[in-house]
């Protein structure tokens, strides 16, 4: 078991090393950070004071060994902006976030396992064709384009709820239903499939087979298998709660991590950004952990295998 | 005597397409049946259709009487206490039969407080019993381990164990030994054939494998396409084969004893259930086929105590074969 998750961590370890990596080379590679935030019109010479005051024109893998050691000593730098600490403005942003995506989390797996259970064990019926129709279109549909749709429909047409921002709990309905309609059609799908799985193996027949009665093989056979394949994608969406919901935050001007990483990257903030995707990989990394342990948990062949391994 | 279980015309489809084609069948207490034919021929299916194991869009009909009470298309209620309590059934491949997230324990208790009245600890202790009884060792511990930590007998053993949790009166063996190796085949059929001595349970073992129903079962029916095609007390069939097909399987096989014989095979396969021949199922593949064999399918008939074949020919079959033994 110990050795399990050695290995587990030094893997997730290894995974923020390389998201940082990738992040901090695309953005120095992508665009001068002097031109975007001076503008054009800049003299050179305060560009080149620009380019010197943070260091750009140092050679990349100097920038690079500097940015890890200051990372090492929990430095993560400043907004090229306003100066101000790039972890601040981003731990600002944060409860904002959490105010969507928290609620949509709850509203995902509320709506969506119960649905993928539903359809699976009336597999053919009328309801089983309604949710699998209704998850393909939740799925298919892009958010933007399903958060348009609902602006459309709930704020233009009957001008129910406001269309973007974050002055009441009435604001936040709209990209609440937006996060939650479309990862509660994955799920319900998700959870279908892994049910239906459970359902034609053999151990579900010897459970009937010995009197159990079907709503308990449902409950006390079944559910338990389909759960692992489930949780991997519950950690998936938990690993999403940070910074989930970039395009939504854009369409409705939520003022979240999402519209920060897009207002830094549009700047070429590096700082900023480096921050939000270390942060992201390392949201989405202990989720992973999570899941692994998780499956230790809900599986004991994988328990016993990994105290051998 | 009134059978303990007797089963009717029993007919299954899948949709549309028949699988089972009419079978008669009749069990008496204690008695060991073996139900013998290729794969696909409904052996299992007859047992899952009988106990309502089969998905729901089988299309079912005919009779299946447990103690004269009808069981088919019973109340799921009233099924849940036949299943397990009168009639258990345990299955080919025990490996994936057990479900791989629970201990055994609570699969086991699962199965004593479904059918016996017993209270906490009795339980626990009849589970260990019943585990002891089928011969795992160390059976208090090993109750709390999960069904992967067990080899592939021991987790046939448990099936037993899990069986036999409710009392029943009908234990189905479904080819119980075909994922096995050899020598712990022999070890689960003695094991069955002890028990049911021991509780004077009836059994039916269903198996492609003759040698494994000739020593265990007093009575064989053979199933082709659907139907059983000929029954007979064990020791009669094998020394004396009436329908063709149930020739046809048994000269398959070695003889153990007398000079060495090329084996013969049945030709041609199985036909589709989707395109059955008219007749007789097996008269395409049939040596002795007559111009009747194509008008219709014949029923069991008696041919003697306790023997019934479905064949046009099985008189004259009978005799022409006795005939060549006198030779």
């Amino acid at each position: 078991m110990g050795r399990y998750f050695a290995i587990r961590i030094g893997r997730a370890a290894l995974t923020i090393v390389l998201v940082v990596t990738f992040a901090f080379i695309v953005l120095r590679l992508s665009g001068d950070p002097a031109l975007m935030i001076l503008g054009p019109e800049a003299p050179p010479e305060v560009l080149a004071a620009f380019r010197k005051a943070w260091g750009l024109d140092d050679p990349i893998w100097a920038q690079y060994f500097d940015y890890f050691g200051a990372i090492a000593k929990g430095e993560l730098g400043r907004s090229m902006r306003d100066g101000r600490p790039a972890i601040e403005l981003v731990l600002e942003r944060i409860p904002a976030t959490l105010a969507l995506t928290l609620p949509a989390f709850f509203f995902k797996v509320a709506l969506g396992v119960p649905a993928g259970i539903y359809a699976a064990l009336h597999r053919g019926s009328g309801i089983d064709r309604a949710v699998m129709m209704t998850a393909v279109a939740g799925f298919t549909v892009p958010s933007f384009v399903l958060a348009l749709l609902l602006v459309l429909v709930f704020a233009v047409q009957l001008g129910w709820l406001p269309s973007g921002g974050q002055d009441s709990w009435r604001h936040a309905i709209l990209p609440i239903a937006t996060l939650s309609l479309g990862g509660a059609a994955v799920l319900a799908r998700f959870t279908r499939s892994a049910m239906l799985e459970v359902l034609g193996q053999p151990y579900i027949r010897t459970a009937s087979a010995k009197g159990v009665p079907w709503r308990k093989v449902v409950t006390s056979h079944a559910l338990p298998n389909a759960a692992i394949p489930t949780v991997t994608i519950l950690g998936f969406m938990v690993g999403t709660l940070i910074a989930g919901a970039v395009v939504v935050e854009s369409v409705f001007a939520w003022p979240g991590v999402g519209r920060l990483l897009v207002v830094a990257v549009a700047n070429r903030d590096l700082a900023v950004v480096q921050c939000i995707l270390l942060l992201v990989a390392m949201t989405m990394v202990t989720s992973n952990l999570i899941v692994d342990f998780l499956y230790g948990f809900l599986d004991p062949r994988l328990r016993s295998k990994g105290a051998h391994a | 005597m009134k059978p303990l279980v007797s089963i009717e015309d029993l007919r299954v489809a899948f949709n549309g397409v028949p699988v089972l084609r009419g079978v008669d069948i009749a069990l008496q207490k204690g008695e060991a049946i073996g139900l013998v034919g290729e794969s696909g021929s409904g052996k299992s299916v007859t047992w899952l259709a009988a106990l309502g194991l089969l998905p729901r869009h089988a299309q079912i009909s005919g009779s299946v009487r447990l103690d004269g009470r009808q069981i088919l298309g019973a109340p799921a209620a009233e099924l849940d206490q036949v299943r397990g309590g009168r009639i258990a059934m345990i299955f080919q491949d025990p490996a994936s039969a057990l479900n791989p997230v629970l201990t055994i324990r609570r699969q086991l208790c699962e199965a004593l407080s479904l059918h016996r009245d017993l209270q906490g600890n009795a339980v626990k202790a009849e589970a260990r019993r019943l585990l002891d009884l089928v011969g795992i060792p160390d059976a208090g511990r090993r109750l709390e381990a999960y069904p992967h930590e067990f080899s592939g007998g021991q987790v046939q053993r448990i099936m037993i164990a899990m069986a036999l949790a409710g009392n029943p009166d009908l234990l189905v063996a479904d080819e119980p030994t075909t994922a096995l190796d050899a020598t712990i085949q022999a070890q689960i059929l003695e094991l069955l054939s002890t028990v049911r001595r021991e509780l004077g349970m009836a059994m039916v073992l269903i198996s492609h494998d003759l040698g494994v129903v000739a020593e265990n079962c007093d009575r064989v029916a053979v199933m082709y396409a659907g139907r059983i095609v000929e029954q007979a007390p064990s020791n009669q069939l094998f020394a004396d084969p009436v329908h063709p097909y149930a020739q046809g399987l048994i000269g398959a096989l070695p003889p153990l004893d007398g000079p060495r014989r090329r084996l013969t095979a049945i030709p041609g396969t199985v036909p589709d259930p989707a395109h059955m021949p008219g007749g007789c199922a097996f008269a395409p593949r049939c040596a002795l086929v007559a111009e009747a064999c194509g008008l219709a399918a014949p029923t069991l008939a008696p041919i003697a105590d306790d023997r019934s074949v479905a064949c046009v020919r099985a008189e004259a079959s009978r005799r022409a074969l006795l005939g060549i033994a006198a030779e």
